[in-house]
């Protein structure tokens, strides 16, 4: 595989439709099978629930939703539990689209277009629920400082190039040991590229489950810590 | 010189331009230290406060980086998708 090509990630699926080409991304792809299998996984864990649980899959169920209420109403405050499945979604969809890294597909969160999208979705609840708290003319007001402009703009570049950047630096740090370990073991004579067994998991270890995970927190902290200060009066 | 062309020249220069943006990787290392090192700090003189420490201490952590990963981002920008190659023709 060329280097630029692994770390800028440009396999496209080339569509022929109706003399239109359309191309479709590794990360479309990766996303939908993402989407599917969390839907497979929700269907699992809450198809057949009982008032008092008789399995192991039920109390799985209902610990996160209780972890997930608790933290919410903890960030955002009692009024505001119904954020609790926007971002029980958003963890979800962000932790596992970094976590796929570990079965040696591209993640998802390593494409700008997906943290972008997501940051893009705060800033806009960010904007309504402050509208909608304090009213059109009082939150045009607040723009009399210039400064309080730039940072509103400032809010969704930060977040998602926080979120890409991390994920993408570590798929460009292992795609690059990879590069250097096979590379070392042509240069020591080996028949096959052994080197490359077993060391780059350690990297693996950090970079997806480590780095995705804190990401995947960080990101919904802001969010509820920005919507939250919005929705206060 | 006369053998450098103009293509040669701006390669050249963004790959010293990426190499200096990653530069800014120092700032983020020395404050996340800084931080980890008060977090450890904080959780010896109140141990049982371990949980909430450590947890402010990463989101603070993730968020000292943002600086860095701008660099990051900039290094990338000049190393793949250079937009000073377009502006030779």
């Amino acid at each position: 595989m060329e280097a630029q090509e692994l770390i800028t990630g440009s396999h496209y699926l080339g569509l022929n439709l109706f003399g239109l080409e359309i191309r479709i991304s590794e990360t479309v792809v990766v996303g939908w099978i993402l989407i599917i299998v969390i839907g497979i996984i929700l269907k699992l864990l809450t198809h057949d629930l009982k008032k008092i649980p008789t399995g192991k899959r039920q109390v799985i169920a209902e610990w996160i939703v209780t972890t997930v209420n608790s933290l919410v109403k903890e960030t955002m405050g009692e009024k505001n539990i119904a954020f609790a499945p926007y971002i029980a979604a958003l963890f979800m969809s962000s932790i596992m689209g970094s976590l796929v890294g570990l079965f040696g597909l591209r993640p998802i969160t390593s494409n700008y277009n997906t943290t972008i999208a997501w940051a893009l979705v705060t800033f806009v609840m960010v904007q309504f629920f402050s509208i909608r708290t304090k009213g059109l003319k009082l939150h045009l007001k607040s723009y009399i400082n210039p400064l309080n402009i730039i940072g509103d703009l400032a809010l969704p570049v930060s977040m998602s190039f926080r979120h890409f950047g991390n994920v993408s630096s570590g798929f460009i740090i292992s795609a690059i040991l990879y590069m250097a370990l096979s590379a070392l073991s042509g240069a020591i004579g080996l028949p096959a590229p052994l080197t490359t067994v077993g060391i780059p998991g350690f990297l693996s270890l950090y970079f997806d489950l480590f780095s995705g995970f804190m990401q995947a927190f960080v990101f919904i902290m802001l969010t509820m810590a920005f919507v939250g200060a919005a929705t206060e009066e | 010189m006369e053998n450098v062309n103009n293509l040669g020249l701006v390669l050249a220069g963004s790959a010293i331009g990426a190499g200096l943006s990653m530069i800014a990787g120092i700032g983020p290392g020395i404050g996340e230290g800084y931080a980890v090192g008060k977090a450890c700090e904080a959780i010896g003189r109140q141990p049982e406060q371990q949980g909430a420490v450590s947890r402010t201490m990463f989101i603070g952590c993730a968020i000292a980086e943002s600086t860095g990963i701008y660099g990051f981002v900039v290094a990338i920008l000049l190393m793949f998708a250079n937009p000073f190659i377009g502006k030779l023709a």
